[in-house]
């Protein structure tokens, strides 16, 4: 009687969340594959064709697939280890308290609260060809001689934006490892301190590995979000020059809304979400097997 | 060895303060470039803090009609998401929680599987679909995919820190004769207060500054949320970069308020909550 009570009950705190998920995410998920084998446009929604792997195909036969495969290569090296790195560096000097310590961390955070629009243009007009990084670095410093281009060279560009994510991330990283390293336990360091391990020993040696479960969270965490970068590559260079900085999701994007191919655009997204779910999958249950 | 330990707490120091610059930067140009007039703003070289300030634009931003409108359809669309999110999330971090019921493993899975799944990557089946439900250009599309897009995440958080309080407490509620419903709302809620607070500032920010699944649901130029208007006010002014940054700032002021009211609660929050060490 009690446990078929709270069997009913379960399920009453269950399937509200469970199914809007499902709704909302988890249909739309099987839709996107099917969708991917058809010739569907989005000026004649009602009317889509059957073309098997045609739109696979296509893709595989597109240069802009390399090209935005590279740019997002380049983007998640650079970015995935500098948040990481700069992120922990952040942590490590500002878990335990001094005076101040509270300033630098809301200051740090900054950057996350600030949105990707904002975040987006703000880079933008810093390095524009007349912004106050050329004036600096031709008129005061004289590094170089003429303007450079930042944002219309595309290694430049991405450089870019690299930094703007990397910029906007460490704050996130940090918060995270802050909560890990207060978890550390101190009679870890005072053992290591007996025994005349110095800071870096007992940096490598206890810190480290025992903050290893938040790393690797962390560091999902963020090649998830460097496969997400968007919104800045629309807003610094729109993919440009000639597309020579596009990514996944901004031709995706530009291909389902502005060239109104659903179908092709679908399978895109399916290429690229797969390995990454599944890399992340499998990340997770190392981490599970290894605890 | 001392003037060993001073020298790195001095070069700490200095590399914190060399970080704290370099966050604060963007916010301090954008602040200077809203305060000089237009005509300054355009000249060469730049300058890096305007001579005779002026709040001109941000009258001009604050009066243009699409901005004051679309700060509103933004707090609209945040706050009615937050409540749907949280009401669902916590519901189902509860079942996770403390119930043994059939599909439970198996729709963890799906949950957290839908964690990895980069939600821009759906955007082409929920327009179709929001679209057929006649949602197109219309606050409920915004609020519906916000908040499933919320729950996953919201929900894990949640869960960790419910299991962290003890079933002991559930035991002698069920024993007072009390229901599941009376535990969810008078003790795990209020007892989890600390794991709300990621999950605020994660999900407000999420939501506040969502801009690919606004630019493309919403057509009417009244129904935009700021992210949207801002950028817009990039294209349709090209040149006035005073008005863009500080319509910028003002819509950075509440998100910033909300952190800096929650961040003392924010690391001891996640310390006690799912991501731990």
């Amino acid at each position: 009687m009690y446990a078929k009570k709270l069997r009913r009950d379960a399920y009453l705190f269950f399937l509200p969340g469970f199914l809007f998920v499902c709704w909302f995410i988890v249909y739309p998920l099987v839709q996107n594959f099917l969708y991917s084998f058809y010739d569907f446009r989005l000026t004649k929604l009602s009317d889509k064709t059957f073309i098997g792997l045609d739109n696979y195909n296509a893709i595989f036969h597109e240069k802009l697939l390399w090209i935005s495969l590279r740019n997002m290569l380049y983007y998640g090296l650079l970015t995935v280890p500098g948040q990481m790195v700069l992120g922990f560096l952040a942590a490590y000097a500002l878990y335990r308290s001094f005076p101040g310590v509270k300033f630098f961390r809301a200051v740090y955070f900054v950057p996350v609260v600030t949105s990707w629009v904002v975040a987006s243009l703000v880079f933008k007009f810093i390095f524009t060809d007349r912004g106050f990084l050329n004036y600096l670095l031709t008129d005061k410093l004289h590094w170089t001689s003429a303007p450079v281009s930042w944002l219309s060279t595309p290694f430049l560009a991405l450089t870019v934006l690299a930094l703007l994510g990397i910029w906007k991330g460490i704050g996130w990283v940090m918060v995270l490892y802050l909560a890990a390293l207060q978890n550390v336990p101190q009679s870890l360091y005072d053992a290591a301190k007996v025994d005349g391990a110095g800071a870096w020993q007992r940096l490598v040696h206890i810190t480290i590995p025992s903050v290893r479960q938040t790393s690797s969270f962390i560091q999902v965490m963020l090649i998830i979000g460097s496969f997400n970068v968007f919104t800045s590559v629309m807003l610094m260079t729109g993919g440009g020059p000639l597309h020579e900085t596009e990514v996944l999701l901004s031709w995706m994007y530009n291909k389902a809304f502005k060239h109104y191919d659903l179908g092709y655009a679908a399978a895109l997204a399916y290429l690229f979400a797969l390995p990454i779910a599944l890399l992340n999958w499998l990340q997770m249950r190392r981490d599970k097997e290894s605890d | 060895m001392i003037m060993n330990a001073r020298l790195s707490r001095v070069s700490i120091g200095i590399a914190l303060l060399i970080g704290a610059a370099i966050s604060l930067y963007p916010l301090f140009f954008m602040l200077s470039t809203s305060l000089q007039p237009s005509a300054v703003i355009l000249e060469y070289p730049p300058r890096l803090w305007p001579s005779a300030p002026t709040w001109d634009h941000y009258k001009e931003a604050w009066n243009s009609q699409q901005f004051g409108q679309s700060l509103l359809n933004s707090v609209f669309v945040t706050v009615a998401s937050f409540f749907a999110l949280f009401a669902l999330s916590s519901m189902l971090a509860f079942a996770y929680s403390r119930f043994e019921f059939r599909g439970k493993r198996l729709s963890w899975l799906v949950l957290m599987a839908c964690l990895t799944i980069p939600v821009m990557t759906l955007i082409i089946p929920q327009f179709v679909m929001t679209r057929d439900m006649g949602l197109y250009d219309s606050y409920w599309a915004l609020i519906l995919v916000y908040t499933a897009s919320g729950i996953p995440f919201t929900t894990f958080l949640l869960k960790g820190f419910f299991d962290s309080i003890s079933r002991e407490i559930d035991e002698s509620v069920y024993m007072d004769g009390g229901s599941s419903r009376l535990l969810f709302l008078r003790i795990v809620m209020p007892l989890s207060k600390p794991a709300f607070v990621p999950a605020i500032i994660f999900n407000a920010l999420y939501i506040w500054e969502e801009f690919p699944w606004a630019l493309t649901i919403i057509n009417d130029p009244a129904k935009r949320t700021l992210p949207v208007a801002l950028a817009n006010f990039q294209g349709q002014y090209t040149t006035q970069w005073g008005v863009v940054f500080a319509g910028s700032l003002i819509a950075l002021l509440p998100i910033l308020f909300l952190f800096l009211f929650l961040q003392r609660y924010l690391i001891r929050g996640m310390t006690a909550g799912a991501v731990k060490g």
